[in-house]
């Protein structure tokens, strides 16, 4: 069964009685336990011998070694019987307890049985008694045990050697004989074992090895050097270029290229937006920002003295170097003309920013000088149209090595010094003198220059010359009055305008040129040397410079005629096929009066003709404003009429050559070529006048305007439209020119002349000077 | 390499003929290096802060266009 200590039982009720295990009385199904005394079941065995229930197991009674037995009520039958005996103690406490428990355990169990009912309750291991299977044997017969009884030795030292001292020595157990036994090992030949199978790792390595050269190398030869880059005669071109390979080539490349410029052509892929939010934001945010420091400021007591600027031009090439023209006031021009003989002489002269006191030079004029610019090509030569109608040349080559050295030596220099000395004495000078005793040394006056040429008064304007322009050097008028091109890569020839209602051009007179830009000047020396007192080389020029061609505006009609008070010269792209660079012709831009028609007669016999496909054209504005523009070939111009006075500036824009800003009165008009129905933007009436204004040289939504109280209005297109972004006020009369300048990338300046005579000349701030992005 | 055709001046031409044909052999290598059989230069194109110049190459040609890439 599995339970060796059970022994089911038949319980007659007899013996039930007898032992107090009556069914449903004594014990229960529940209660079905019942521990008899082992001697009351021995007294009934004795006593009913056979008949006995407990003979069966009477031997087990017997030999239980406990006092009491467990009688258990088997209800179910579970052993056959319906009581059972169990034999042994371990058993009858197992069977009492456990069940105890594992009914608890199962109490419990219901309670939890949500919780965990996977847990299995703990039952400790029942010991259950062990069933011998024959392993006893092998225990048996490997247990080691004493088979023989162990013989004992006692030794000990005699009685008298004891606590004796004693030595000990070492002794070499290998030397003596038969002082130790051993079993060594051998091999033994009867026993082998083959080793069939074994493993064993593999690992694949490259093999390795190290070598090395070395090579002679005395020293470094250029085994070829290539002068200049080959390139292939044009026949080769010519071949190549024809050949079928190329065409092949292009076929197949065109296509990736196109993509590419395509994909150029739309976004700009590596725009940094970071950069272009900083740029917008100083812009924004700096408003007190802009504004003109101002640098220096400039005036003579000599020979600005009740008068005013006129004009005021920086020098093209040396940095620091602005010329000024002296003039009468306007409202006092009338007044004191008997006065005039006694006035001071009329001047340009040429200030440095470094020496604000004294003038580097000055140019003696035949009368007040209304204009002037300096020659692009020749920063030397200088025309200027005087208020009598005269025009008149300086050269100032000679003073040119002066006017660079104002820079170091910001106390001036004698003239004659300069073109004796050698600079690096100059320098030497410099340093070892203090300055005080230099300004003792030098002249007081700055060195004077006379004019070199003076128009005649018969040709030249009847009125002031109120614009004077150096036509570039690629245009030429010749006598036919046909546009040609000039190579010789100079400018040669001035146009001149004046109220008179005549645009004049001239022509400088050939021994004037320089050939280059103080490099021959030993040579221009020989040919006219311009000694401070008399021009002697020139003096047939004097008075008999006739103009080569002569405009008048008239108109057929009524009778008016134009009195054109600014010239803007155009520039027409027009490209030429045999040189590389982009040559441009000039057209000619004259602002005239307003009348209804307009006829222009030329005085001389010849037309202004067409250059092949280049058309010429005027922009002509006058005394009383509107702006014309006449195409060269037609005789009628369009008007506008804009401003309601005389217009004192007309210029094209530095970055758009067909954006035009006029400014004249209490207006300013920007005006585009081709667009003929009106100006592209007109300011509204501003409550004082306007006298004078620039483009900005950096930014083309910028210009400068000055008015007639000393303020500057700083005009940026792209922030505002209807006002000025900026005002500042400069002085506190009327301004009557502004020049701006950039002196350096860093330095940009603003010359604004007023009508005191005093030359102001501010630094434009950063935000003023750099353009936007996509201005 | 030798410029056959050009709109630039003639010692820009030069110099730039001159120096884009090393970098277009290089770039030409290196992408026939990454894969051998199938890869060839078709289109090369440098930016810098001034100008982008794109090199089309071919057996015997280069077709070069610097551009300025501000719009």
């Amino acid at each position: 069964l599995g339970h060796p200590e059970i022994f089911p039982l038949v319980f007659t009720t007899k013996t039930q009685e007898i032992f107090n295990c009556r069914v449903d009385e004594d014990v229960t199904e529940e209660n079905c336990f019942k521990l008899i005394k082992k001697e009351d079941i021995i007294q009934d065995l004795k006593t009913r011998a056979a008949i006995s229930d407990f003979h069966p197991v009477k031997r087990v009674v017997v030999e239980y070694p406990g006092e009491e037995l467990l009688v258990v009520f088997d209800a179910k039958f579970h052993y056959g019987q319906n009581f059972y005996l169990v034999a042994s103690e371990e058993a009858k406490e197992n069977i009492l307890k456990p069940p105890e428990t594992a009914e608890e355990k199962e109490e419990k169990e219901e309670e939890n049985r949500e919780g965990t009912p996977e847990v299995h309750p703990y039952k400790p291991p029942v010991h259950k008694p062990w069933v011998s299977l024959g392993s006893e044997k092998e225990v048996e017969e490997e247990s080691v045990k004493e088979t023989v009884p162990k013989i004992t030795y006692m030794i000990s030292r005699a009685q008298g050697k004891f606590g004796a001292p004693i030595t000990f020595t070492d002794r070499n157990a290998s030397q003596v004989e038969d002082s130790y036994i051993e079993c060594s090992s051998y091999q033994d030949k009867t026993f082998s074992i083959k080793m069939l199978e074994k493993d064993v790792g593999v690992q694949i390595i490259p093999k390795v090895k190290e070598a090395s050269t070395q090579t002679k190398w005395p020293y470094p030869k250029n085994a070829a050097t290539q002068y200049f880059p080959r390139q292939l005669s044009s026949e080769e071109k010519e071949e190549s270029l024809s050949s079928m390979k190329l065409k092949e080539f292009l076929t197949s490349v065109h296509l990736r290229m196109e993509i590419a410029l395509q994909q150029n052509e739309i976004m700009n892929a590596f725009f940094d937006d970071w950069k272009a939010l900083a740029e917008d934001e100083s812009c924004s945010g700096s408003k007190p920002n802009v504004h003109l420091k101002a640098y220096q400021s400039f005036t003579d007591l000599h020979y600005l003295k009740k008068r005013t600027i006129g004009c005021v031009c920086w020098h093209p090439a040396i940095y620091g170097i602005v010329a000024v023209s002296a003039r009468e006031r306007l409202y006092e021009e009338h007044v004191n003309l008997p006065d005039r003989s006694l006035l001071q002489q009329s001047v340009i002269f040429f200030l440095s920013l470094f020496d604000p006191i004294h003038p580097q030079l000055i140019l003696e004029c035949p009368e007040d000088i209304y204009c002037f610019q300096f020659s692009p090509s020749d920063p030397n030569i200088i025309a200027g149209g005087c208020i009598n109608g005269q025009v008149a040349l300086w050269d100032i080559s000679q003073h040119e090595e002066k006017l660079q050295n104002a820079k170091t030596v910001p106390d001036g220099i004698k003239v004659t010094a300069v073109n004796t000395v050698n600079a690096s004495v100059l320098n030497v000078l410099q340093y070892i003198c203090p300055s005080l005793i230099q300004v003792q040394q030098t002249n007081t006056e700055p060195p004077l220059e006379r004019y070199s040429a003076l128009s005649s008064i018969q040709y030249s304007h009847k009125k002031t010359v109120t614009d004077i322009h150096w036509l570039p050097d690629y245009f030429e008028d010749n006598r036919t009055g046909a546009p040609l091109e000039n190579k010789a890569e100079i400018c040669v020839q001035l146009v001149t305008c004046s109220p008179d209602c005549s645009i004049l051009f001239w022509d400088i007179p050939a021994t004037k040129l320089p050939q280059q830009y103080s490099s021959e000047k030993t040579e221009e020396e020989d040919i006219f040397r311009m000694p401070s007192d008399v021009p002697h080389t020139s003096k047939h020029l004097d008075l008999c410079w006739k103009p080569l061609i002569k405009i008048n505006l008239c108109e057929s009609g009524i009778n008016t005629e134009y009195g054109p008070v600014r010239i803007s010269l155009k520039e027409l792209h027009y490209h030429y096929k045999i040189s590389e660079k982009v040559q441009s012709l000039d057209v000619l831009q004259l602002l005239s009066k307003d009348s209804p028609s307009t006829e222009m007669s030329i005085s001389s016999s010849k037309t202004l003709k067409v250059l092949g496909s280049i058309s010429t054209g005027f922009f002509v504005g006058t005394e009383v404003t509107p702006v014309f523009f006449i195409p060269l070939g037609q005789k009628h111009p369009q008007k506008y009429t804009i401003h309601t006075e005389s217009i004192h500036t007309l210029q094209r824009s530095p970055f758009f050559k067909d954006i035009i800003l006029s400014i004249g009165g209490q207006h300013f008009a920007i005006w585009k070529e081709g667009v003929t129905n009106g100006p592209i933007l007109q300011s509204s009436c501003s409550t004082g006048r306007n006298t004078a204004g620039h483009w900005s040289l950096t930014r083309p939504g910028v210009f400068f305007i000055g008015r007639d109280d000393g303020n500057i209005d700083i005009w940026d297109l792209l922030k505002k439209t209807y006002e000025p972004a900026h005002l500042q006020n400069i002085s506190n009369s009327m301004i009557s020119f502004i020049s701006p300048w950039i002196a350096s990338p860093m330095q940009h300046f603003l010359a604004v002349s007023d009508d005191l005579g005093v030359l102001h000349v501010l630094e434009i701030c950063q935000t003023l000077n750099y353009p936007l992005r996509n201005e | 390499g030798i410029p056959v055709r050009t709109t630039l001046h003639n010692s820009t031409t030069i110099q730039y003929a001159g120096l884009l044909h090393q970098p277009t052999m290089k770039a030409r290598s290196m992408v026939q290096d990454i894969d051998p059989q199938n890869d060839d230069l078709t289109f090369l194109r440098i930016r810098s802060k001034k100008h982008e110049i794109m090199v089309a190459p071919d057996k015997d040609y280069l077709l070069i266009i610097i551009q300025n890439p501000c719009e």
